[in-house]
């Protein structure tokens, strides 16, 4: 189970104040402390409730400077996490921490080794570049160097991981005289690898290295059909075999009693699309985020489509496949067909969003194990070997299963 | 006499620069703003009236060579860069015309080599910084707000043509990639703050020095005109009515004539 730790009680009239749900909000003006403490307990009430219901992985992630999610140091999160579900077969999925605008990024590499060694080999150690707004802006790091940035943060991690001596490291954007990290992951020479992304420079790297390719998207299945086709093209071109495990995607869920009942779903994504992802592309779209073949791709043939989703309603989102609502039958159907038709190992369900209510989060994870995760667990189990998830965890369960894990 | 490109091969073989070079007469080096090349053809024939003028595009922004980026550093690279580039050109001490970040990259190499700048122009250079007066972000604007931050007039032939795209997808798509790129190759040097010390180094610049600022300069306030000229011995300071960030485009034919009197002196 994915989270994104939102701020769930925003004014009715917040997107008209605010351009953006990023940078701009000011906290003085818009939040509450004690809330966002709540909202804080509560998250993580959800995500354990989930792994007591047998979710197998749970998700946290980084973001700054905006009400849509601020796990601000998601390792704080998975601490805690891995603490609470102490010998539990279910994953810690940090997804996570930003190498680039960490620095120096053994910092995370430190962090990491804590969470595995503290979570007893339970990590997925996760690797997003960040978005803009948050490396650039809220963190400082030059556009142009992100990629950059995070192509020798995570060598070096790597590296820091599993040397046997120590190191110096000179590097362009980092220089340390003696590496010689404590704690090291239990899981060596590193824990499974995931990660996000959307441009053609990502799907490459991360396929050319053998990780998992997580593509987070907030417009569904159903409109993932493009990504999806380059990346599996990809994976063939480079050789690779077609592990569906290697695909991790990202997919807003909501299960209720019945399809009728599943309005109750309504208000919660409206205020998610229409106030959490209101950002502009003035900040999503800095000069320089993007490299210049990505760009040129962007601009003449788009991987990703990026629809108003400001004007549309609960309805348009449930038509157009941007979340999966519905009875328990409704939701597995569409899953496994979206499942199968994209090869997707691992599905990250978003089972909180926006102003969702404790009490409805947890009706919906109570559901979703219960009526919906049987029906995924083992679907690709015969034919595949799920190389990018934690070892201990595939010897004890035969035949994986996820909900912010793996199908 | 009409432009023509030349195409050095600079930084060990890594960088490929496109100089526009047009003109005759003595030597002036051109250097542009964050936004690239693309509207300053007028204002260089100008220029190109009384000198050679020598216009590169800045590393990275050169096409063909997006990589070049790369190859560069930091603010350091730049600078020694761009004295490599003069070397090549075989200019001892050209005069050497700057807007926003080419004012800087101008300030700092009059003031790093004061011996390689024979004159001096800043137009709305970027550079130093004043708590109360931030400049503004240019890369984080959206098109309209932009637009005002740049322009004295908003709404302005001149503004409309600095952002007109064409209508073919693919010249459309081509002409966004140059500016974005360029945003993105100009800021690599000096993002999150356009502050690289210039403040502690100004005082070595011993060229003439002729400052232009746009009263209206809503990126850098006018203000800033004469934190440039304090430190630089005998720097003229003139601001200019009716123009925002962008004088030379807003206002050529003042530009013209206040930067054609001071090369004359």
């Amino acid at each position: 189970m994915f989270h994104l730790m939102p701020y769930r009680d925003l004014p009715s009239d917040f997107d008209k104040h605010y351009q953006s749900a990023y940078i701009d909000p000011v906290w003085f003006d818009v939040a509450d402390p004690d809330k966002v403490g709540q909202y804080y307990n509560w998250t993580l009430d959800e995500l354990i409730y989930a792994a007591n219901a047998g979710m197998h992985g749970l998700c946290t992630n980084q973001h700054h400077q905006n009400v849509y999610g601020f796990m601000a140091n998601p390792s704080l999160m998975g601490s805690v996490l891995a603490r609470a579900t102490q010998g539990q077969n279910v994953a810690i999925i940090q997804i996570g921490s930003t190498l680039p605008s960490t620095s120096p990024p053994t910092r995370i590499a430190e962090e990491y080794g804590i969470l595995d060694c503290l979570s007893g080999g339970r990590l997925v150690a996760g690797f997003p570049r960040g978005l803009p707004t948050d490396a650039t802006i809220s963190n400082g790091v030059v556009p142009i160097d992100q990629r950059e940035r995070f192509d020798e943060a995570l060598d070096l991690t790597l590296k820091a991981w599993s040397a046997k001596e120590i190191f110096a490291w000179n590097g362009t954007h980092y220089q340390l005289p003696m590496v010689n990290l404590w704690p090291r992951p239990i899981q060596q020479p590193h824990p499974p690898i995931w990660i996000p992304g959307s441009s053609p420079t990502t799907v490459e790297y991360v396929t050319e290295r053998d990780f998992n390719f997580a593509h987070l998207s907030y417009a569904g299945a159903k409109n993932a059909e493009t990504l999806g086709d380059y990346y599996w093209d990809t994976v063939t071109k480079k050789g690779r075999d077609a592990n569906p495990y290697r695909l991790t995607f990202l997919q807003l869920v909501g299960v209720s009693p019945t399809d009728a009942a599943a309005e109750e779903y309504a208000p919660h994504v409206e205020y998610f699309y229409h106030k959490l992802l209101h950002t502009p592309a003035y900040y999503q779209a800095i000069p320089g985020h993007q490299d210049y073949p990505s760009m040129m791709r962007q601009l003449k043939a788009p991987l990703r489509e990026r629809p108003d989703t400001s004007v549309m309603t609960y309805k348009d989102f449930v038509d157009r496949g941007f979340v999966i609502t519905g009875s328990p039958a409704t939701v597995r159907d569409q899953l496994v067909e979206a499942v199968k038709r994209l090869r997707i190992g691992h599905l990250l369900t978003l089972l909180h969003f926006g102003s969702m209510p404790h009490e409805l989060c947890l009706q919906n994870i109570d559901l979703f194990t219960r009526e919906v995760l049987p029906a995924l667990e083992d679907l690709w189990d015969d034919e595949w070997e799920d190389r990018w998830w934690p070892e201990r965890l595939r010897a004890k369960r035969p035949m994986p299963a996820v909900a912010g894990g793996e199908v | 006499m009409a432009a023509a490109d030349r195409r050095l091969n600079l930084w060990q073989g890594k960088v490929e620069t496109q100089v526009l070079v047009q003109g005759d007469g003595p030597p002036l080096v051109f250097l542009h703003g964050p936004w690239g090349l693309r509207a300053d053809g007028d204002f260089i024939g100008r220029l190109a009236q009384t000198h050679t003028v020598y216009a590169p595009k800045h590393p990275g922004t050169t096409p063909g060579d997006p990589d070049a980026i790369y190859c560069l550093d930091d603010w350091l690279d730049l600078l020694v860069y761009y004295g490599e580039l003069f070397d090549r050109l075989d200019l001892r001490a050209p005069a050497v015309v700057g807007y926003s970040f080419g004012g800087m990259v101008a300030s700092e190499l009059a003031a790093a080599m004061p011996e390689r700048v024979g004159q001096l122009v800043l137009i709305d250079p970027l550079g130093l910084w004043r708590e109360e007066r931030p400049v503004t972000n240019w890369m984080i604007l959206p098109e309209a707000r932009c637009r005002q931050a740049l322009f004295a007039d908003p709404e302005g032939e001149v503004a409309r043509g600095f952002f007109a795209l064409p209508d073919d997808r693919d010249a459309r798509a081509d002409a966004q990639a140059d500016m974005t790129w360029s945003l993105a190759c100009t800021g690599k040097f000096v993002w999150p703050i356009p502050d690289r010390g210039l403040k502690k180094r100004i005082h070595r610049i011993g060229a003439p020095t002729l400052i232009l600022w746009g009263e209206e300069d809503r990126v850098i306030a006018p203000a800033y005109a004469q934190d440039f000229a304090a430190p630089i011995r005998g720097a003229r300071v003139e601001l200019i009515a009716g123009a925002g960030h962008l004088p030379h485009l807003e206002q050529p034919d003042r530009v013209t004539a206040l930067v054609h009197d001071v090369l004359r002196a």
